[in-house]
């Protein structure tokens, strides 16, 4: 009796001693992730403390001085703040909008579509634009919008008798934005709410036809419904992201034109440009630092609305 | 009765046909632009000076191709390195997102909850460009080298190890991970000889997307790369169009001085065919995959 008790101890003693040597085999595995986290991401997180600083490059991070909220005053003393904040939040929640409706339209389009080759055909070129960079993304433009020779001008304004040099006039630039932004993403967010479209119960849509609803009246009271949950966590990623902008679109596509840059810079082409051009790195961090900690909050506040709205779809 | 039934068939069938149009119409919108890309690669570079950018070349010309072909050094080594910083990027990204993915995704390891946290909380927070372009070039002076293109942001990101660690917690069952142990398999053993192989369709979608981020990133390049016999195809194409614009913007001042130095158009065109054309290739046999990587990532990662 006593033996089989000692040799039950020492059974789970090994098991324990081989789990341990398996949590230990896990850890080392995550090393190398973690080292790339640390230095990639959680370093820089606190080098925005050098929002803080009168950063000097030959005396380093370390040893620039302190200079309080200098380089915020100087920021929002300029009118520049406004505007690249009024761009970013114009722009974003632009393309919330318009991406969702579309994205949703074309998702309950493709899931209408009989044919199964048509789907797969359809779904195959709506994705194209999303592989290609945002530097042949601003060649393509510029193809279209060049003064001299860009198919605009020259085809479709040519016989209006009318030229219109659109890289030094910003009351256009809203709107290709809008276009190139579109264009460019439409097919992703379809592909998506498609997906949820076809996990819709069918049984719903059967006993929708036996009621005697038509097409449009299934849309309205089962397909839109099912994307219901989709859409609030899409657009809510979207407004807490959206004091960042994409950087490409707005700094590639407008091909960093300057008489262009009241409405085509944001917060991201702001940081850029203070940085390696303007080489004003008080302000560009300060910006940034605003960046990071408006971003913060603004994730954390549309969670927190998920949340309460319907739990299962927050993301934490 | 049987009248009713004929204009519902009839009206279902105009459905589908108007359906049909605008989604053909969307696609034609996406491919179009393509389309004026390649066929002004193709063009007589006066007839496009002259006429502009057509879809139907007036005068056919291979000029751009033939001077890319005989001048091809910059750009054949801007291809080198593009597949280099691919090939090297990708491999270390799927590496290292699948070792740190798969702890996480077993259920007896301690502190999981934690190493998620850390993992998650990149996705909420982050420094921003000027911290890691001090932290990039002050500490690890990593200007002008080919690290450069690979190892900031794009090695791992916490998008794809949430997207890996949800895929093995899923479909990896808890019972073959222990009959491995039991035949005394070591963990790493087992995460290549037993869970990689189970997990083919989402390790290649994660290279698919990673890849593509790679090939396409020119941003790592604009920060980080003053040395052009580092270009990658797509800092080649960006630098082009900067140049262009900066003529374009100064024309009096600078003249005809740089306009020689600058590429023509359709030799410019011909450069950014190149540069999408493999992508373009490939995407028909992944399109699958591709879209499966979406999918899985698209709404929660």
């Amino acid at each position: 009796m006593a033996k089989n008790k000692s040799l039950e101890a020492g059974k789970t003693k090994k098991k324990n001693k081989s789990l341990n040597k398996c949590t230990f085999a896990l850890y080392t595995m995550m090393i190398p992730g973690v080292l790339y986290l640390l230095i990639n991401n959680y370093i820089p997180m606190a080098g925005l403390l050098i929002a803080f600083k009168k950063f000097d490059y030959s005396l380093g991070f370390f040893k620039s001085g302190w200079v309080g909220l200098k380089n915020f005053q100087y920021l929002f003393q300029t009118k520049d703040a406004m505007i690249i904040t009024r761009n970013t939040l114009l722009y974003n929640g632009t393309f919330i909008l318009l991406g969702t409706l579309l994205a949703v339209t074309v998702a309950i389009m493709l899931n209408e579509l009989r044919s199964m080759k048509a789907k797969k055909i359809f779904q195959t070129f709506i994705l194209v634009p999303y592989l290609i960079s945002m530097v042949v993304v601003s060649y393509i433009v510029y193809a279209f919008l060049s003064q001299d020779n860009g198919f605009i001008n020259n085809t479709i304004l040519s016989g209006l008798g009318i030229r219109i040099n659109w890289y030094i006039e910003p009351k256009y630039w809203p709107f290709i934005l809008t276009i190139v932004y579109l264009w460019k993403t439409f097919g992703y967010n379809s592909i998506i709410y498609f997906a949820t479209v076809i996990g819709i119960d069918t049984t719903l849509y059967e006993a929708a036809v036996v009621d005697g609803a038509n097409k449009w009246k299934q849309i309205w009271h089962v397909t839109l419904p099912g994307l219901k949950s989709t859409i609030i966590t899409m657009v809510l990623l979207g407004v807490g992201r959206i004091f960042y902008s994409d950087f490409g679109l707005f700094y590639q596509v407008p091909m960093n034109s300057g008489p262009l840059s009241n409405a085509t810079s944001t917060i991201d082409t702001y940081v850029y440009k203070g940085l390696t051009i303007l080489n004003d790195v008080g302000r560009a961090s300060a910006a940034g630092f605003y960046q990071s900690l408006v971003g913060f909050a603004l994730v954390l506040t549309a969670n927190m609305i998920v949340r309460k709205i319907d739990n299962e779809n927050a993301l934490f | 009765m049987k009248e009713e039934r004929n204009t519902m068939v009839a009206n279902h069938k105009a459905g589908q046909i108007i359906l049909n149009i605008v989604l053909a119409f969307m696609a034609f919108c996406c491919v179009m632009p393509f389309v004026l890309l390649v066929t002004s690669s193709f063009t007589d570079e006066k007839v496009l000076m002259r006429n502009g950018y057509a879809f139907l070349p007036a005068k056919f010309s291979l000029e751009s191709y033939l001077y890319l072909f005989r001048q091809g050094a910059r750009i054949l080594n801007g291809y080198k390195i593009t597949i280099m910083v691919t090939v090297i990027g990708t491999i270390c990204n799927i590496f290292m997102t699948t070792l740190f993915a798969y702890p996480l995704s077993r259920k007896e390891l301690p502190g999981r909850y934690q190493m998620s946290f850390f993992v998650f909380f990149t996705m909420l927070f982050n420094g921003g460009l000027v911290p890691s372009y001090m932290m990039w070039t002050q500490f690890f002076h990593i200007k002008n080298t080919l690290a450069a293109l690979i190892i900031p942001s794009l090695m791992m990101n916490a998008f794809y190890i949430i997207m890996m660690r949800s895929y093995f917690t899923a479909n990896i069952p808890d019972a073959l991970v222990e009959a491995a142990r039991i035949d005394g398999a070591g963990e790493y053993k087992i995460l290549f000889r037993v869970v990689l192989p189970l997990s083919k369709p989402m390790v290649s979608t994660l290279g698919l997307m990673v890849g593509l981020g790679y090939w396409n990133d020119w941003q790592n390049g604009l920060y980080y790369l003053t040395d052009t016999s580092l270009f990658s195809i797509q800092n080649i194409l960006n630098r082009m169009i900067a140049d262009v614009q900066f003529i374009t913007t100064s024309s009096g001042s600078v003249g005809n001085m740089s306009t020689s130095s600058i590429p023509s158009v359709g030799i410019r065109m011909a450069i950014a065919v190149i540069g999408v054309l493999p992508i373009l290739c490939i995407y028909p046999l992944f399109q699958k995959s591709f879209v499966k990587g979406i999918v899985v990532g698209g709404v929660k990662g």
